[in-house]
């Protein structure tokens, strides 16, 4: 079974530096192989941030082009990772080891299979 | 054999092993209609087939068997997962059980354990838990859930359909949780089975104050749990404390409808057996050392109940019972009790002063706590201000025969 694990982060001020950056990566580099560890790592990728969102509708044939992400919330989707578990047990317990988890949330959403 | 007789075996079947057979057949499929639609196949199948081929030996196991032959072809029929069919090819309901000899269901396994954990995981709405629980567990109707909670039918058939489409699509599994996750899974199965009695004892809203099939189900259903975890003291506990508050029932409620205060209770009306299965329960839980609220709560009930009258309970022990949850479980509902309790131990000025040191702002919308005020203040002789706290809980308090006893209250202030 696959699950998608949407990572929200709370609202920020700004965009994070460099230095900000590089001294969160390790947690999330160990998440990652942790993961890979037990064969549950599918598919990950942190998104860019949210003020580089653009939302596109189209009506009636005619397409409109937006600034932003589709909703307007004060948390903002950072990232995902699709992961393989047998069960939501399973997925919750990997949602729980993210590092998202310790300062936003995590959003755990089974993956249809239309196989 | 007549088939009268053959449909009323059938019934008892269905009666007996119902609820372990679905939790079986769901554990293997993750689908809980998928295995109620195959359990109804087996028993339509056995209502056609035991009076011509004879009654089985080992009725459960060949419901089990059909059961899970019937889903097998429902299942390929949908042309679904390898995966599912393994799992239910897998059930062997012949295969003799250790328990077989004192167990009436024979053979067949009990996985009634999993399917509780799975319809109390927290990944589902605490309504939808709740209905859940009635529906798959108890065997209620949609019906009778749907009048219990007082939702329009439609509603509560929708609020079920969407539950188990969550456990299908989410694949909830129906399995015990592993140890480490056991204590928070256990109270979250305690919480719903606490909510469902509750429901039946202190009915929120409507006319009746007890609604007693709620109080039954949630009886009987502690009793299973207990028997399945045998080693959990909060189980005892929780099981321990709805059999004392169900123990008052027949005493709690007038003729008229109206509520009758514990200490105005004929204790002739009590139920000894239950009093004593929880005097029973709640010594086996206190022998592991591990108290918790549950344990606690049937501490304070076991203290009112084996007073000889209500003046002769020991106040000063359910206070400082009070005191012990409050550092478990702390909410002003509990800090309210404890007030009470300090009054019955030291007179009605300990009750007010204990009352006004609560935090006002978080008790005013509870109708109880005007209540304890207005008793103090008619002990203490203070008529006017007693009559203003009764007029502030009869504005909140929402169950019908509760207001009643107010406007009697307030009618004739003594």
């Amino acid at each position: 079974m696959k699950y998608m694990l949407l990572i929200y982060g709370p609202p920020q001020e700004r965009e994070m530096t460099p230095e900000e950056w590089a001294e969160s990566m390790p947690a999330w580099e160990a998440y990652g192989n942790a993961l890979r560890e037990r064969n549950a790592l599918v598919d990950a990728a942190p998104l860019a941030g949210v003020n580089s969102a653009t939302t596109v509708r189209v009506r009636d044939g005619q397409r409109l082009v937006t600034d932003g992400p589709f909703a307007e919330t004060k948390e903002w989707l950072g990232g995902y990772y699709i992961i393989e578990a047998p069960t939501l047990d399973g997925a919750l317990e990997a949602a729980a080891m993210c590092p998202g988890a310790n300062y936003g949330s995590v959003e755990v959403r089974p993956i249809v299979d239309l196989g | 054999m007549s088939t009268s007789d053959n449909n009323e075996r059938v019934a008892r079947c269905f009666r007996e092993d119902g609820g372990r057979t679905v939790a079986t057949l769901a554990r293997a499929v993750r689908d809980l209609d998928l295995a109620e639609d195959a359990l109804q196949d087996a028993y339509l199948a056995a209502l056609e087939r035991w009076p011509r081929d004879g009654f089985p030996a080992r009725p459960s196991a060949w419901i089990l068997a059909t059961a899970r032959n019937r889903a097998i072809d429902r299942l390929r029929r949908e042309r679904a997962g390898r995966e599912k069919l393994e799992r239910l090819a897998a059930l062997e309901p012949n295969a003799p059980s250790s328990e077989s000899d004192e167990d009436p269901m024979g053979a067949v396994p009990d996985d009634r354990l999993g399917l509780i954990f799975a319809c109390c995981h927290p990944a589902l709405g605490i309504e939808a838990r709740i209905a859940l629980t009635l529906r798959t567990l108890a065997g209620l109707t949609v019906e009778e859930i749907a009048d219990a909670f007082l939702v329009p039918h439609a509603t509560m058939a929708q609020r079920l359909v969407r539950v188990k489409r969550k456990i299908r699509e989410s694949v909830i599994p129906f399995d015990v949780p592993p140890a480490e996750r056991l204590p928070e899974r256990l109270d979250d199965v305690c919480t719903v089975l606490y909510l469902i009695f509750n429901e039946g004892y202190a009915a929120t809203a409507g006319d009746r104050l007890v609604r007693r099939e709620l109080c039954d189900e949630a009886i009987r259903f502690g009793r299973i749990l207990a028997a399945l975890m045998p080693q959990e003291p909060e189980v005892m506990g929780l099981l321990a404390l709805m059999l004392y508050l169900d123990a008052r029932r027949d005493a709690r409620v007038a003729p008229d409808g109206t509520p009758v205060l514990l200490a105005d209770q004929d204790r002739e009306k009590w139920d000894r057996a239950k009093i004593a299965e929880a005097d029973d329960l709640l010594a086996r839980a206190s022998r592991h050392h591990v108290p918790g609220p549950y344990q606690l709560q049937a501490a304070i009930a076991h203290l009112h109940v084996s007073a000889a009258s209500a003046s002769d309970v020991d106040w000063h022990a359910v206070a400082e019972l009070y005191g012990h949850l409050e550092r478990f479980t702390p909410s002003p509902v509990v800090a309210l009790n404890r007030a009470v309790a300090i009054g019955f131990a030291d007179g009605p000025a300990a009750a007010l002063a204990a009352l006004d040191a609560l935090p006002r702002e978080t008790l005013v919308p509870y109708h109880h706590y005007h209540v304890a005020r207005a008793d103090a203040l008619e002990r203490l002789g203070r008529g006017d201000e007693a009559r203003a706290s009764y007029a502030a809980a009869l504005e909140r308090a929402q169950n019908a025969a509760e207001r009643a006893y107010l406007r009697t209250k307030l009618g004739s202030p003594a």
